[in-house]
């Protein structure tokens, strides 16, 4: 028989061997799956991990990596504050696409008058809006006892269905031929989120996105806030008696993901993204869950698995257009990486030990 | 404008039919969730039963194996889930998410070659004498079996969960699992066997959609509907009569709109569509008052040594 | 721009690698919306693929990425694509119009062809069908075979794309039956079978008799077979499997003579940055088999009506038309010009309704 026994603290050897487990795991399995396609999946593998960094054209797809990734670190260091002190914002992607419509309808309103004070003010406008959005479970939750997993999520479709009504409405290009999606801001110049350095695919998004990596670590190491934080978390009684006021941590935990969450809303439909329609969230918000648990929780964590959900996407779509493999192989392998990151998760926390079979 | 042309029977007949597939997954997840598991992959594994129960009806010609194959093949997928959220101790949320995305991506690998087939027909079970009640007749007894077999369904696990042991034991798993456990039932066993439960129910909601409601098969196309059943469960506040009641709010929504539309009636149809999540929401904080609240382990984890 | 250059550079040297390695073939890229087996907008984009390696053989490479997010990842596969050698890429959806052009705008030696947008350069073409050619053909039979006089109309979003489709279908309807009303529903959305199945249900229950949609599932399909006496004409594919009754014709996305005729002009040289407007004639919309449950006289004429389009005697919007509100549109004779079809945003006279915006 198989016993758990819970480790006392967090095996330090574990918490790093386990991601890289993970990752072998899923190549063994995707392997399968792939010579099962009848694909070689010795070159499937190559093809979606080490052909976005290494290969001929590693040029153009690492700061590719940057673009997709920096949404997704900028969201998950958000959500795992709240994670970590059991605050769950599940709703990351309707503050998201608030944020967005935020911003861009602050860039709208302006067009096309070009001023400098546009793109802060636009900055301004994201953020607020995500913060607004992740303020409703809040303050539902401080004033009534309600559960923020169910309000932050229902409002995802409330704002999916706000970014229809906006985008073949309000904000509709006016020039555009009566087609659904507003102006292109990376026409804008006052409003475009260019590359800060052409080429290397940074952009303010990616900045904002470090700096929160940053922001999050000092946070949650050398601040009173973050030990509340990790406090409430660990042990909420405790906490209580150490005078964490738990409303004051709702909401700070729940605000700063959504500004961070509306943050890169914004600086996608003002960057890459360019426009506003009506299918412009690509799942961020979910994804961005995923990547803050594949982090651990971390924030150098999940910079390192948003650089990896990253890779997958990159790599997978190189895979199907080169190797002809179905999107749906690609999305089976990532569904496989993450179910193998969290089964050997359990690694770290406990110990497997044999055990001969007792009298129970 | 003609609102005469909405017929009322017909109206609530549809609606019913437009019902079902949502109960039977939130019937499902409801289970779950009492016995304190929260499982995001309803999505996953509605899509993943319409496919198994598409290729089996495809394949053997009895739209019945089909729903067997179905509810056999969520709740197979539930208990990857299962394995990881109950032994492996992996978040819930985390592990749901994964689930849709994995189920995503499996049924449109199995789906490979089904595109634009035609399933067997299922027959309609018109309830001699019954359906012959003017209006009643028309609303209630004119469906398929399935639309009975949901309601059954809502009736047996209101049943089970309010009078019977196994009901009792499902909730003081879901409100304390500690305690349950000092009380010697086996909480993992026993959350496993509500994880398989939900998902057989949300294959059997993902098939009604693929055999019978559509009837095809087209990649993805649960179209959302599994997230939905997760709303509604809320909306529901765990209570199974609510669950239906709510899934007829929120499927009436949507016949109602396209109704008022077809009788030419102006209405902002974004707007119609973001009511039921409204409405829950507001449902959330008038229960808070309310005793009825969420199950109290929902969404730990458990290990016996802790 | 640096990277602009960089790229080009990159391409150009790999034009030439590929040249040299292997100059006979030609390589097509094609950027889809949705999944191939979506059995309908996406699924068609993907006959028109094969029939190019069909017709080509080992001439010809083609490489697709599915389900491609409109926005960056769309830029992303493009780049890609062009970066690996690429000499033609298709980009099949509205939402990859600006993608597209800053792609293009990089590898000045790749060919980009853009479905349905109106932005294009020096290597970027554009094409679209004239889908309300065969919405014409749908309406005359349409109005020819109802009985309770009502048409159910289910529509995707409130586009001009479709809002041209209905004035279509409707004007031919009314000239074919001068009694019949349109009833029409949006979606919402393109793509949920089950939401089509409701909305066909609701328009049937409101005493439609035929069905026309401008959605993509066989969902309206099953729903007019269970209710019996109910007609509907499939979209985008063929839908044969609900024929002869309920489906009763068809509109078929053919986009293989298109993308042969492309991909054989970027193969002899000839590529030139063009505006395609195909219908029926070119063989980009295709008319599916009239099925024997239409009387034979309804078959001759809704033919013959395909015919005149198809040769140009006849356009589907030939005056006199005048808009709802019954301000004059077209005079006796006039015909549309491309700019008011392509933004068309009002009903014609007759409909009933408004367009919600």
């Amino acid at each position: 028989m198989l016993r758990l026994e819970k480790r006392p603290q967090p095996s330090r050897l574990w918490t790093y061997l386990t991601p890289v487990l993970a990752v072998v795991l899923t190549m063994l399995c995707g392997g399968l799956l792939f010579s099962f396609l009848g694909k070689d999946p010795v070159l499937a593998i190559r093809t979606i991990f080490w052909e976005p960094l290494f290969s001929e054209f590693a040029f153009y797809y690492r700061p590719q990596l940057l673009v997709k990734g920096a949404p997704l670190v900028l969201i998950a260091i958000g959500l795992s504050l709240g994670f970590k002190a059991g605050i769950w914002n599940i709703g990351a992607e309707g503050q998201y696409i608030i944020g967005a419509l935020c911003g861009a309808g602050v860039a709208l309103a302006f067009y096309p008058m070009e001023a400098a004070f546009i793109f802060p003010l636009m900055v301004l406008a994201g953020g607020l809006g995500g913060w607004a959005w992740a303020m409703i479970p809040a303050f539902l939750k401080v004033r009534f006892g309600t559960n923020e997993i169910l309000v932050s999520l229902m409002l995802v479709y409330v704002a999916e269905q706000l970014l229809a009504s906006m985008s073949l409405g309000l904000l509709k290009n006016p020039q555009g031929f009566g087609f659904p999606g507003s102006r292109n801001l990376q026409q804008y110049p006052s409003a475009h989120n260019a590359e800060l350095i052409a080429g290397t695919g940074m952009h303010w998004g990616v900045v904002a996105a470090l700096i929160a990596v940053i922001f999050a670590y000092v946070l949650l190491n050398r601040h009173m806030q973050g030990f509340y934080i990790r406090l409430t978390g660990d042990a909420p009684r405790a906490a209580r008696f150490a005078g964490v006021s738990p409303t004051r941590l709702v909401l700070f935990c729940l605000g700063v993901s959504g500004a961070l969450a509306g943050l890169a809303g914004l600086f996608e439909v003002a960057g890459p993204s360019g426009v506003v329609s009506i299918d412009f969230n690509a799942g961020y918000g979910f994804t961005a869950i995923i990547v803050a648990f594949l982090g651990r929780l971390h924030p150098v964590g999940i910079l390192m698995a948003g650089g990896l959900m990253a890779l997958t996407y990159v790599g997978g779509d190189i895979a199907q257009s080169k190797l002809g493999l179905p999107k749906a192989a690609i999305q089976l392998f990532q569904g496989m990486l993450l179910f193998f990151l969290l089964a050997v998760d359990l690694t770290t926390n406990y110990r497997i030990r044999l055990r001969r079979k007792e009298a129970s | 404008m003609d609102l005469s042309a909405i017929n009322p029977t017909l109206l609530l007949a549809s609606l019913m039919v437009a019902a079902t597939p949502l109960l039977l997954a939130a019937i499902g997840e409801l289970v779950v969730e009492r016995a304190g598991v929260l499982n995001l992959g309803v999505e996953g594994m509605m899509i993943t039963g319409a496919i198994c129960g598409f290729a089996i009806a495809v394949n053997t010609g009895s739209p019945i194996l089909g729903l067997v194959a179905a509810a056999l093949g969520g709740a197979v997928l539930s208990l990857l889930f299962a394995a990881l959220t109950q032994y492996a101790l992996a978040n819930q949320v985390a592990s749901g998410l994964a689930l849709t995305l994995f189920g995503l991506g499996l049924s449109a690998l199995i789906g490979q070659g089904y595109q634009g087939i035609k399933p067997p027909s299922f027959p309609k079970a018109d309830i001699p004498l019954l359906s012959d009640i003017p209006f009643l007749g028309g609303v209630l007894f004119r469906h398929d079996f399935v639309v009975y077999l949901a309601i059954a369904l809502t009736a047996v696990v209101w049943w089970v969960l309010k009078y019977s042991r196994i009901g009792l034991v499902l909730r003081a798993v879901g409100e304390n699992h500690d305690a349950a456990h000092a009380l010697g039932y086996k909480v993992v066993r026993i959350r496993v066997a509500a994880i398989c439960f939900g998902g057989a129910c949300a294959g059997l909601g993902g098939a009604y959609i693929s055999l019978i409601r559509v009837p095809q098969w087209t990649e993805g196309m649960t179209a959302g509907i599994g997230w939905i059943a997760l709303a509604l469960v809320v909306f529901a506040s765990w209570k199974p009569w609510r669950a239906m009641l709510g899934a007829y709010l929120f499927g009436g929504i949507t016949v109602l709109q396209l109704n008022l539309q077809a009788a030419g009636v102006a209405i902002p149809v974004e707007y119609l569509a973001m009511s039921p999540y409204l409405i829950t929401i507001i449902v959330l904080v008038i229960m808070s008052a309310d005793k009825s609240r969420a199950p109290a382990a929902l969404g730990r984890s458990f290990h016996a040594s802790q | 721009m640096k990277l602009s250059k960089l790229l080009a550079t990159a391409a150009v040297a790999l034009g030439m690698a590929t040249g040299a390695m292997a100059e006979d073939k030609t390589k097509v890229g094609f950027v889809f919306v949705g999944p191939i087996g979506d059995g309908g907008w996406t699924y068609e984009h993907n006959k028109g693929r094969l029939a190019v390696e069909q017709e080509f053989g080992d001439k010809v490479e083609t490489v697709f990425v599915e389900s491609v997010p409109e926005g960056p990842d769309a830029e992303r596969v493009m780049t890609q694509m062009a970066l690996e050698g690429a000499d033609l890429i298709f980009t099949t959806s509205f939402g990859y119009m600006d993608p597209t052009i800053n792609v293009a705008a990089k590898f000045p030696n790749v060919k980009f062809e853009h479905a349905t947008g109106y932005k294009r350069a020096d290597n970027v073409s554009t094409y679209s069908a004239r889908f309300y050619e065969g919405r014409a053909i749908q309406g005359h039979i349409a109005g020819k075979m109802t009985k309770s006089n009502i048409v159910g109309y289910i529509g995707s979003y409130p586009i001009p794309e479709v809002i041209r489709g209905i004035n279509s279908a409707f004007s031919h309807a009314r000239k074919a039956n001068p009694d019949v009303q349109f009833k029409i529903v949006w979606a919402y959305t393109w793509f949920d079978p089950a939401k089509e199945a409701e909305a066909a249900k609701v328009l049937i229950e409101q005493g439609a008799d035929i069905i026309l949609q401008h959605t993509d599932s066989t969902a309206p399909q099953a729903a007019a077979q269970e209710a019996g006496n109910v007609y509907t004409f499939g979209q985008a594919s063929d839908m044969a499997e609900y024929g002869p009754k309920p489906r009763i014709s068809s509109i078929i996305d053919d986009w293989a003579p298109y993308y042969i005729a492309r991909t054989r002009a970027v193969m002899d040289g000839t590529w030139t940055s063009t505006d395609t407007w195909d219908g029926i004639g070119p063989g980009m919309v295709g008319i599916g088999e009239i099925s024997s449950e239409v009387p034979a006289d309804v078959k001759a004429e809704a033919l013959a009506l395909k015919d005149a389009i198809a040769k140009g005697e006849y356009h589907p919007f030939t005056g006199p038309l005048n808009k709802q509100d019954g301000s004059a549109w077209l005079a006796a004779g006039e015909t549309a010009d491309d700019g008011t079809l392509l933004g068309m945003n009002f009903y014609v006279e007759g409909i009933e309704g408004t367009i919600p915006q």
